[in-house]
């Protein structure tokens, strides 16, 4: 019975194995094709089409919209998020219960609905489309994420440490920058990184809100227009490596902390 | 925070203006660009589109135009499909990981059972265009061993769009199912074998009510991504069938109909909240 329970497993955990990395493997292959069809017969390898992609200017400049996005956007929506989480957790206030839930509350929404909303209120206010109001949006989509992950790092044991240092004199901004910020770094690094992939691979709201100037998934979409193409393939397996190096880099920081 | 004895009344020195400063800034920022843009939209989708003023024609064409509400039943039928075969597939997964592979070799299992959740949206339902198109690698293979003699309409239909979004969300319910299995304390298990109950007992009346709260909250985040998604049908279902989705875009995109996108976005939304009700409900009965 063990013995039978231990080869169906293995055989169905294969199974979901292969489901999951069948349509990323047979996008990395023919990334690879010589021939300007990403189907079989497999012809290759060549590295073509990756030169076609960093020789376009578009999707290196799109590429580059992507990455300010995310970290203009990230670095805004995480220091909102501290600050909001740091009064939040400090100090009384009336009502608190019910402003850190509109907080969070974007959390609940679809993407869709909150690029809906702004584009109908950007269009209403005159407020012309750019990478300016994408990065507003993904600031919404973000704020709450950063917040609740904040927010639930702040215990009792970081109390102590702020209150030693205003007993030391310390003015407020100094136990902020200089006490709250390391002791919170984690938690800060977290949020960060979270919304930096968030950003980096929202689409609808930045499709919604840019127009000339774009980021790299929408240019992505343009792509898709002309079909199967390797050039698709080529920056897909592109923007997948880049995210599995953050990936890793990420667990290996945290792996490093945990003993800490 | 919970005990009263932690609750600290801010220090000394600063008055009260300190804590409004922290908070103001991200209230601000929610009330601006989330709440007003909400209320914007409430207005617009209670306006004809030709202008003049207030009017409920945008619901009632929901109401009245059969291809509208065929969109969200479509919706409602793909996402319920999606939800019901992504936590099926995904439990035995989620428990084979936690239960069968050795320890140490589980975190690098579960990494390699999600690593393509980080490839970007848009490319992973490009990718699984690559697998099911007319030409693609499923069809080749089909007609190259004389399985089929003309290659299957795969991409471009329901079946398309399920397979995208249950593979999205395999991978977001087996992080969450493992992770629940894992916070399973052993002595549970111990304590029903101890009763004498076998393992197939154990797991029917101990580990899977146990997890089911877990199940039920994985369900609804799938519920919820998966309804409010373009992209997916959009790449695989092709123009066959319309989602919601889908429909709202094709009131800005094509027509510039930015008051029936309003109403129907506000429509999709309170579905969306009564599933929440609904399950949040059910999640309460269940802990009690």
């Amino acid at each position: 019975m063990r013995q039978f329970v231990r080869a169906v497993s293995w055989v169905y955990a294969l199974a979901v194995y292969g489901f999951i990395f069948l349509p990323v493997v047979v996008l990395v292959l023919f990334s690879l094709q010589s021939t300007s069809f990403p189907i079989p017969p497999f012809t290759g390898p060549s590295l073509r089409w990756y030169d076609a992609v960093l020789s376009d200017a578009r999707l290196t400049s799109a590429l580059v919209n992507s990455l300010m996005v995310a970290v203009l956007s990230s670095a805004a929506a995480v220091t909102l998020g501290f600050l909001s989480a740091w009064g939040f957790a400090r100090f009384v206030l009336p009502g608190s219960g019910l402003l850190r839930g509109l907080i969070t509350l974007p959390l609940t929404v679809s993407y869709l609905i909150i690029g809906m909303g702004l584009l109908v209120l950007f269009n209403w206010a005159g407020v012309p489309k750019s990478l300016l109001a994408a990065g507003i949006g993904h600031v919404v989509i973000n704020l709450p994420l950063c917040f609740a992950i904040i927010y639930s790092q702040m215990g009792d044991h970081q109390i102590n440490i702020e209150r030693a240092a205003r007993d030391l004199g310390a003015p407020e901004w100094k136990v902020l920058l200089l006490i709250t910020v390391p002791v919170m770094a984690p938690a800060i690094f977290a949020g960060f990184f979270l919304s930096m992939t968030f950003s980096w691979d929202e689409f609808v709201i930045s499709f919604l809100l840019t127009r000339f100037d774009t980021t790299l998934p929408v240019e992505i979409w343009n792509l898709l227009r002309s079909g199967l193409n390797p050039k698709t393939n080529a920056v897909g397996s592109l923007v997948f490596a880049v995210s599995i190096v953050l990936v890793v880099l990420f667990e290996l920081t945290l792996l490093r902390r945990k003993p800490a | 925070m919970s005990s009263a004895g932690n609750t600290w009344r801010g220090p000394p020195r600063a008055g009260r203006a300190l804590p409004w400063a922290l908070v103001t800034p991200a209230l601000g920022w929610t009330l601006l660009f989330f709440v007003l843009p909400f209320i914007a939209m409430g207005f617009s989708s209670l306006t004809a589109h030709e202008g003049g003023g207030f009017t409920l024609v945008n619901y009632s064409q929901f109401f009245t135009n059969p291809s509208y509400w065929q969109a969200m039943v479509n919706s409602l039928q793909v996402t319920a499909i999606v939800t019901v075969v992504s936590v099926l597939l995904a439990y035995p997964f989620a428990w084979i990981l936690a239960e069968q592979v050795p320890e140490r070799w589980q975190r690098l299992a579960l990494m390699l059972a999600v690593l393509p959740f980080w490839t970007s949206y848009v490319v992973r339902s490009y990718s699984w265009l690559l697998v099911l198109a007319q030409n693609g690698v499923i069809n080749r293979v089909l007609t190259g061993s004389g399985l089929t003699s003309e290659p299957l309409q795969l991409a471009n239909t329901r079946l398309a769009t399920v397979t995208g979004f249950v593979h999205f969300f395999v991978m977001l319910l087996t992080l969450t199912i493992f992770a629940n299995l894992k916070q399973l304390s052993p002595s549970y298990r111990k304590a029903a074998a101890d009763l004498g109950a076998g393992p197939v007992r154990t797991f029917l009346h101990v580990v899977l009510p146990l997890t089911l709260p877990g199940i039920m909250v994985g369900a609804f985040l799938t519920f919820v991504l998966c309804i409010g998604d373009y992209i997916t049908p959009q790449i695989l279902g092709g123009n066959n069938e319309l989602l919601m989705p889908q429909l709202v875009m094709m009131q800005i995109g094509r027509r510039g109909d930015f008051p029936l996108a309003s109403a129907l976005s506000i429509i999709l939304m309170a579905v969306v909240s009564i599933a929440y009700l609904a399950c949040a409900r059910w999640l309460k009965i269940e802990r009690a």
